[in-house]
């Protein structure tokens, strides 16, 4: 049973390679950030779970409580969550206008649009 | 104006002349009264330096550092003074030369070389003045990226080939042995002077100081030890003016003198000799005399022939350097000038017989010293004193090597010296033969009369082929110049 | 008079300049206004500097909360010297950028590409400035994101799959760095840089601790760009707008190496990073093959800006080499070197700005001649390809002379010779360039085609001239890098 007392560090872990598989192995691009997300958020899972105290209570100051969690990384997986979403969204705008150009999202269609059209923009790129 | 700013000066005029030519050289006749004008400038300035070396003087200037006690500086002694006023003096002649030649032969691009060639003399003379290694490194580096433009001047597809071949072998081995040789010998000694008796004595053992000595000799490409010599001769495609001056005299001989440098005052000649580290060097420098010699023999193109020539004469200079007795380093440090002299009086000789001919190899020379008699004439001055017959200067260099070899009972470097004397012989004097005594059929065509070269180009060989004459004659100079290295 | 405010006024100035950029409309405006943001910057950089390096430490309390506690900015003369080095990548960028930005970006983006300019220098000087782990995470999502939008400002197409590809990759990178983050919080209890570096020491021997260097290093080595990690570099850098690639090649990678160096030497410890773990048998086969592989594939490179980020990736080696001895004379050329690579290669990246300003292209074939046409772009470009080579008397010669004295010093006669023989492969690259520009005869068209605005040269030549004049006058850049050095190992002389 010594495995399952860090039952959030496992869960953490299949998410996040859940997350870098998708990255790796999709093609499409909005799967490719869907995979990221999964992947950063598994990350901000590990951090979170760890300031949890045994048999701690929420961090609101009360007379009735001794034992609190954590609070600093919840403060801090905020921060990182609006990074995320940041990410998110460039990343989301950024296949926008791929599509606009390429009028595909798939990688290897963009890579063979690159590749045919490299023999004409040689000399403009 | 002391002796110290004698050298700024030495630097800045054909730096100085570089400018000016790319300023006015459109004008043909500009551009060769400049030419003439700061070679002999260079000359003058570099003269002047002689009496105060000769008199024991050390003069030095230091700019700024590289890093912290590793000046950018310059030192003029004895054997500096020799390598820059040969250099410079030959320059003088060979600006003659080349405005005959390239008078008479064309082409484009004459503004790019004449400076081009500044810039190559000006990296000589930083070679010669060098304080200290890595002063030289950059000099170094430096002559062989401004002669690069002038190898590939022609601008064809062999030119190109032959100037890539020149820069990978001089390039790489200069920065791979060289530089690494030059850092290890900072890190173990902390300095990098020039100084009597060594920087390396006491500061590392001697099996070190056997590697450092191979990375060294092999990592200066210029002097053509084998089998990194294979630059010499592809570098003959450049015009001949270039392959007198440079390939003849400059380049090669700021290997050479690099290695000279390096014997004096980096490992010193006590070390050399008292320690086996040097051996092998003997027999490389003799196997190169040899098999370079071997190869000449077989060549039909003239300058192919010379190079290779070069390269086997380049190697009595180790050897002398590699004996490292006072007699040895005499002939050794004489054998830069004295080979000087007679090898650009014979590329000379090669390019006013393309001027006047376009001919270019051997057997096509039946005769021809009917029609160029002085040419010719001035090629078998030439070839007698490389071959060390007197009374022609290149008899001095060889008799004080084979003294040096003598003192240090060496008769396998007497031999070698011996045999390729015997070797010089036998592929200079057919040439000479074929040109005065044509053998029987082949009658050439042209018998006519006198058909030489342009006047500009035969006053430059005559001045050159005498001067291996005065040389022999009056070798006082040179003696008393050099006496203060190896203490005679 | 103490510092006062200017560590966080370094930080703040350009995040609280950026959204006004937005609000003028106008190019030009917009412009000015950023160049003005930029030398102020400058001149704050080279205050904190003088401070430093005669007083010691600099210690500013962000919202007045003391350290471990509140978020603590911490100047020592190894930041100190890597903030100057963005300040002034930035202050001579700026004002190249008028012109060559209005040449490859449409108009009405200009402000929103002055304003997300200034955000990436943001996040490049709070990384920097930081004292705080955590903050550094977020000011390197800060820098990433907006580089991540300049990238996509690219004329070609290619630069918004270029940008994806960076955006992937640099999201996991930053990921990474924020998992060994959160070990280290875990293990420790703080995200103070000086607080943790002594608490490490108590827990070092917990496996946590080695899985957080693991976790941090693959990080940092990707904002790097260090060989295998390397992938986002040369798109990004080709595809950019030019006067992007020159910022960035000059000042992102350069935070890299200064966090590379922060993390293992002030955090974890030369004796932790190099003794328990296995740093230097890792870092120093890939910057040895980073070395020889950025060199080798530059060298069959067409396209100019391409040639010049592959052999960033292997000048990228040569840094981390010289962070891979932990020796002084190492620690001393890696720094020596951010600081001369990024003044060689903002130069070419700018001269190559030229090229596209004028020729449209910078593919070699379209080089033909042009070195009598451009004389002064074509002369810098040289020049910067000189330094990088390492000939003497450039700033790259200083660099390598460190280099192979701690390879010598640590007894490494083959790595010795690999950078020696970097340095040849470089000789190619750059040697085919000068033969194509100066000695092919150019075609008949090309008759028409002058020199680069000054407003463009002038930029270019300040960075080259500062990478000659540091060639020769060492001692500058030599002392500030040895004391940095020092500050790393701890051994104050």
């Amino acid at each position: 049973m010594e495995i399952l007392t860090h039952f959030n560090y496992w869960a953490a872990i299949a998410l996040a390679a859940i997350g870098l598989y998708a990255v790796i192995a999709r093609q499409n691009m909005v799967k490719k950030l869907i995979g990221l997300s999964l992947f950063q958020t598994a990350v901000f899972l590990l951090f979170i779970t760890t300031g949890k105290v045994a048999g701690g209570t929420a961090p609101i100051l009360s007379p009735d409580y001794t034992l609190y969690s954590n609070p600093l990384p919840h403060v801090l997986i905020l921060t990182a969550i609006v990074v995320s979403v940041s990410t998110l969204a460039v990343g989301l705008a950024l296949t926008i206008t791929i599509k606009r150009d390429y009028g595909t999202i798939e990688e290897d269609d963009i890579q063979a649009a690159d590749a045919k059209g490299h023999g004409e923009e040689a000399g403009k790129t | 104006m002391t002796t110290d700013d004698l050298i700024y000066l030495a630097l800045a005029i054909p730096v100085a002349g570089a400018l000016l030519l790319w300023s006015v050289g459109r004008i043909q006749p500009v551009r060769e009264g400049v030419s003439l004008l700061i070679s002999a400038g260079l000359f003058a300035t570099v003269a002047a330096l002689v009496p105060a070396v000769m008199s024991g003087a050390r003069p030095a200037v230091s700019l700024f550092e590289f890093a912290p006690g590793l000046p950018f500086a310059f030192e003029v002694e004895p054997l500096g003074m020799l390598f820059a006023l040969l250099a410079s003096f030959l320059w003088v002649i060979t600006t003659i030369y080349t405005i005959g030649y390239l008078r008479a032969n064309g082409g484009p691009h004459q503004t790019r070389f004449l400076i081009c060639f500044s810039l190559a003399l000006a990296s000589v003379i930083g070679v010669a003045f060098a304080g200290n290694m890595l002063t030289l490194f950059f000099f170094y580096e430096a002559l062989t990226l401004c002669t690069y433009p002038l190898v590939t001047h022609s601008g064809t597809e062999t030119a190109r080939q032959g100037g890539r071949r020149y820069l990978a072998i001089l390039l790489s081995t200069s920065i791979l042995l060289q530089l690494l040789a030059i850092l290890w010998t900072w890190v173990a000694t902390g300095t990098l002077e020039f100084r009597s008796g060594g920087i390396l004595s006491g500061k590392v053992s001697e099996p070190v100081m056997a590697i450092l000595l191979l990375l060294y000799v092999f990592g200066v490409g210029k002097a053509a030890l084998m089998p990194f010599h294979g630059w010499l001769p592809a570098a003959m495609v450049a015009p001949t003016p270039v392959s007198a001056l440079l390939h003849a005299v400059a380049v090669v001989k700021a290997g050479v003198f690099t290695i000279a440098k390096l014997g004096l005052y980096i490992f010193g000649l006590d070390n050399l000799r008292e320690f086996a580290i040097s051996e092998w060097l003997l027999y490389v420098a003799g196997a190169t005399i040899l098999i370079a010699s071997l190869i000449a023999l077989r060549q039909d193109n003239l300058k192919r022939l010379l190079a290779y020539s070069t390269v086997s004469q380049l190697s009595y200079v180790v050897i002398g350097v590699a004996i490292a007795n006072a007699h040895a380093v005499m002939g050794a440090t004489l054998h830069i000038a004295m080979h000087g002299f007679a090898k650009i009086t014979l590329f000379f000789c090669a390019g006013a017989i393309i001027t006047a001919t376009r001919k270019t190899e051997i057997s096509q020379l039946d005769g021809i010293g009917r029609t160029m008699p002085v040419t010719m004439g001035a090629f078998a001055i030439g070839s007698f004193s490389l071959i060390g017959l007197p009374p022609f200067s290149g008899a001095w260099s060889k008799y004080y090597l084979v003294l040096g070899s003598l003192d240090e009972g060496y008769y396998a470097v007497l031999a070698v010296l011996l045999a390729s004397s015997l070797l010089n012989a036998l592929y200079f004097l057919p040439i000479v033969m074929r040109a005065f005594f044509p053998t029987g059929g082949a009658q050439p065509a042209a018998v006519s009369g006198i058909a030489e070269a342009p006047v500009m180009q035969l006053v430059a060989i005559s001045i050159t082929a005498l001067g291996s004459m005065v040389l022999f004659a009056y070798p006082q100079l040179l003696f008393n110049l050099l006496r203060p290295l190896v203490g005679m | 008079m103490s510092a006062g405010a200017l560590p966080i006024l370094q930080v703040v100035l350009p995040l609280i300049a950026a959204p006004l950029c937005v609000l003028l409309r106008r190019s030009g405006l917009a412009w000015a206004f950023t160049t003005l943001i930029t030398w102020c910057l400058l001149a704050i950089s080279i205050l904190l500097l003088i401070r430093v390096m005669a007083g010691g430490v600099i210690s500013y309390r962000l919202g007045g909360w003391a350290p471990p506690f509140g978020i603590e900015y911490r100047l020592d003369a190894v930041n100190c010297f890597v903030l100057l080095i963005i300040c002034v990548i930035a202050a001579v960028v700026a004002p190249y950028m008028r012109q060559s930005v209005a040449r490859e970006i449409p108009a009405p983006r200009h402000n929103i590409f002055y304003a997300v300019y200034l955000l990436a220098l943001t996040g490049l000087l709070g990384i920097t400035a930081t004292g705080d782990a955590f903050n550094i995470y977020v000011f390197m999502e800060i820098s990433s994101l907006a580089s991540y939008v300049l990238i996509a400002l690219g004329p070609s197409r290619q630069a918004r799959t270029a940008a994806f590809q960076y955006l992937i990759v640099g999201t996991i990178g930053a990921t990474f760095l924020l998992i060994g983050i959160g070990l280290l919080y875990t293990m420790t209890g703080t995200l103070n840089l000086a607080d943790l570096s002594l608490r490490i020491r108590e827990v070092s021997d917990m496996r946590p601790i080695y899985a957080a260097l693991a976790f941090i290093t693959i990080g940092v080595l990707v904002k790097l760009a260090l060989f295998p990690v390397h992938i986002w570099l040369p798109n990004a850098y080709t595809q950019a707008p030019s006067a992007i690639s020159a910022f960035l090649a000059a000042s992102a990678t350069k935070v890299g190496a200064y966090l590379l160096l922060r993390f293992i030497f002030t955090l974890f410890g030369v004796e932790f990073s190099f003794e328990q773990m296995p740093l230097m048998e890792i870092l120093m086969p890939l910057s040895l093959i980073a070395i020889l592989v950025g060199s080798i594939v530059a060298i069959f490179q067409n396209n100019l800006k391409r040639l010049f980020a592959y052999s960033s990736i292997g000048q990228i080696g040569y840094l981390a080499l010289g962070i891979s001895f932990g020796s002084t004379s190492g620690l001393t050329g890696a720094i020596v070197h951010t600081f001369n690579h990024a003044m060689m290669k903002g130069g070419i990246f700018l001269a190559l700005g030229c090229l596209v300003f004028r020729a449209g292209s910078v593919d070699l074939s379209t080089l033909h001649g042009l070195g009598r046409r451009m004389p002064f772009t074509m002369a810098a470009l040289i020049m910067g390809g000189l330094g990088l080579i390492g000939v003497p008397l450039t700033s790259g010669f200083v660099s390598k002379w460190y280099l192979v004295q701690a390879a010598i010093e640590a007894d490494l006669w083959p790595v010795a010779v690999l950078i020696l023989f970097g340095s040849l492969l470089a000789l190619i690259y750059v040697g085919r360039i000068i033969e194509v520009a100066f000695f092919r005869p150019p075609p008949a068209d090309l008759q028409a085609m002058r020199e680069a605005p000054l407003q463009m040269l002038i930029p270019t030549w300040i960075l080259i001239a500062s990478s000659v004049y540091f060639g020769i006058h060492t001692d500058i850049t030599v002392s500030v890098s040895e004391r940095a050095a020092e500050v790393l190992l701890g051994t104050p002389s």
